[in-house]
């Protein structure tokens, strides 16, 4: 669905992105992993075609970032990392927005009702809590029935109920048929999420496998975890004391 | 969430061809609605204007300058004429034809006319003045100095008679000289305020990148945006003449048609005015440089252009600035189409300097807007 060749990106002198190849294959979720400032954001952005590169060869759905960037963007959502929506305007109207801009005939509260925000069709996205933001963001990602979906860090910030929702939300979005390439720092996210994974560091990509695949190759190298490992942990805990429905 | 992959019911509507006027459009309602929504825009385009409108509406007329046009023929060494001249409030007017002046005296440019002649067989003078209805106050005043003359002891012998008529005119209102002014002045806050602001905080919230992960093109962002912004400020220019017209009695020569002529100078207005709004929002750094930049251009204008004084009581040394400013020829065509009901070809001039203000700009715009 996405193959990236010797992608290299330069930000003047600094090398952000250092021969990075990698494939997504249809209707997986591919999670990118990676500390801070590893490069993944760019790395999106660049498939995304919203930023340029500065080597290397990227196809997605067997279009050449370089030659049909627009045809790119006619079937791929975007979640960015950092976004805004128009200033004054409620949810209903920021959708109706984002159809005109996509040229796709919806209508507005069917999407919201993919990402259960209904209830808030008449409000700013600005009053909306962190985890509304998010899922409003990703039904914003859906208006063009896109065949991959880009989530940057979509559950950064949110509680360990509303992150749940939002992993029900992307299978629910990929089992329609969707690939979704995901971004995270949460790894327990990624494990029970994502079908492959890609870890980046310092622009290179160190391995890409299932998470299974992953773990056991560490045990196999011999690998332990200095802590007896409880049969709960504190998230947990906390999902056992303030249930398991999320608030909003 | 299923339906889209068992039923292509949905998928099925997907439109083959991208639009871009839909998505146009689609920016310049959304856009549309976040203005009307935003109170600063409605402040600067419609409430300002309407105070300024309402202070002048009942204050009046400033100081007071009688222009006295004189006759062609008439006698001009005579002691009437020397004392009119020495009242310092009388301003004479010579050298036009009898055709321009009975014109200027119909608007109320010159404020009467007088005629004086010896009259025959005798020493004493016989003065003739005019009057106009399109200047009936500073007529009155007019009328009372030439009656302290005619009783003024020095001239007694030599003033034989005064022959007074009046001609009827269109009253020049103070109205008439302020609104012009201020929806001048609106077209260009909103224009210039208001584009820098919006492209900016677009940009800098980064909405602008969201949009460019759509397949929208960057014309269609700037035509939305400047379809909605010129929907805006021509739906307050139609406020702002509407209420100066039924409340304050300004003066629409051929009512509906000079109401249109206005509603399209002010689109050539505001189109020039964005212009300025484009290059601010790509030179300020952050929202609180925008409007120290944004009065840079608006505050000359808005003293200089004629908003509230006739650019001719200037100082001439200032006179070539304001004659260089855009503002100045937009209120000065809008006067002369609404109050003396000419037509857009008539003040081709006026529109022609506009143009070159805005070809000069866009191209100073192209070069210095910023996307991300
Ligand atoms: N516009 C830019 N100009 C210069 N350097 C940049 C720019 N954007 C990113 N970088 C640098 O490139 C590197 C990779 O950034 P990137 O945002 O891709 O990281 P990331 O993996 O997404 O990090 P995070 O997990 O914090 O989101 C960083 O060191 C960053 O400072
Ligand atoms: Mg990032």
């Amino acid at each position: 669905m996405i193959s990236v060749k010797n992608l290299v990106k330069k930000y003047d002198d600094f090398i952000a992105v250092q021969d990075l190849s990698f494939e997504v294959y249809e209707n997986e979720i591919f999670g990118l992993l990676g500390p801070n400032g590893a490069g993944k954001t760019t790395t999106l952005e660049i498939i995304e075609t919203l930023r340029e590169k500065t080597s290397g060869e990227i196809i997605v759905d067997g279009l050449s970032v370089d030659k049909h960037p627009n045809a790119i963007k006619q079937l791929i959502g975007v979640q960015l990392q950092a976004a805004g929506y128009y200033p004054n305007l409620n949810l209903i109207e920021l959708i109706e927005l984002f159809a005109g801009l996509y040229g796709a005939k919806i209508k507005p509260m069917d999407m919201l009702e993919k990402v259960n925000l209904q209830d808030k069709a008449k409000a700013k996205y600005k009053a909306l809590s962190g985890g509304q933001k998010q899922r409003f963001s990703i039904a914003t990602t859906l208006i063009n029935q896109p065949k991959i979906i880009f989530l940057d860090e979509p559950t950064t910030g949110l509680d360990p109920q509303a992150r749940r929702n939002l992993w029900d939300l992307i299978i629910e979005i990929r089992n329609a048929g969707t690939t979704v390439v995901i971004t995270t720092h949460y790894m327990d996210e990624a494990e029970q999420l994502c079908d492959r994974v890609a870890f980046v560091e310092r622009g290179r990509i160190i391995a890409v496998d299932t998470p299974d695949n992953l773990i056991d190759q560490l045990i196999n190298s011999g690998f332990e975890r200095k802590k007896e490992v409880k049969k709960a942990n504190l998230e947990d805990v906390f999902i056992s004391m303030t249930g398991k429905e999320w608030r909003e | 969430m299923n339906d889209r992959n068992s039923g292509s019911a949905l998928a099925g509507e997907r439109p083959k061809a991208y639009s871009n006027t839909t998505a146009t459009l689609a920016l310049a309602k959304a856009s549309f609605r976040s203005i009307m929504r935003s109170p600063s825009a409605v402040v600067f385009t419609l409430a300002f204007p309407l105070i300024f409108i309402l202070v002048f509406g009942f204050l009046g007329g400033g100081g007071t300058r009688i222009d006295v046009g004189i006759t062609p023929g008439s006698d001009i060494n005579n002691p009437v004429i020397s004392m009119l001249g020495k009242t310092g409030m009388i301003r004479l007017v010579k050298d036009k034809s009898k055709a321009e002046f009975d014109k200027l005296l119909e608007k109320g440019n010159v404020d009467a006319m007088v005629d004086i002649h010896k009259k025959v067989n005798t020493s004493a003078y016989s003065v003739n003045v005019v009057y106009t209805s399109a200047s009936r106050d500073k007529g009155g005043i007019l009328k009372s100095v030439l009656n302290n003359l005619f009783y003024d002891k020095t001239l007694k012998p030599t003033v034989a008679e005064i022959k007074e008529r009046t001609v009827t005119g269109r009253e020049y209102k103070t109205i008439d000289f302020i609104l012009p002014g201020q929806l001048g002045f609106s077209l260009l806050s909103t224009g210039v305020f208001g584009t820098a602001f919006v492209f900016l905080s677009l940009r800098q919230t980064l909405v602008i990148k969201r949009f460019f992960a759509t397949p929208v093109k960057r014309s269609s962002i700037v035509i939305g945006e400047g379809i909605a912004r010129i929907g805006f400020a021509l739906i307050g220019a139609l406020f702002i003449i509407l209420i100066g017209h039924f409340f304050f009695g300004f003066t629409l020569v051929h009512g509906v048609v000079t109401v249109i002529n206005m509603l399209l100078l002010a689109t050539m207005g505001i189109i020039v005015f964005m212009g300025f709004g484009f290059i601010i929002s790509g030179i300020a750094k952050s929202e609180s440089m925008v409007p120290p930049i944004s009065n840079i251009v608006t505050l000359p204008q808005f003293l200089l252009s004629g908003t509230f004084f006739s650019i001719e009581a200037f100082p001439t040394w200032l006179q070539p600035i304001s004659r260089a400013l855009p503002l100045t020829y937009l209120n000065d065509a809008m006067r002369k189409v609404a109050f003396e009901g000419m037509g857009l070809w008539d003040v081709k001039f006026q529109i022609m300097i506009l143009l070159i203000w805005g070809i000069v700009i866009y191209a100073v715009a192209v070069k210095v807007f910023k996307w991300e």
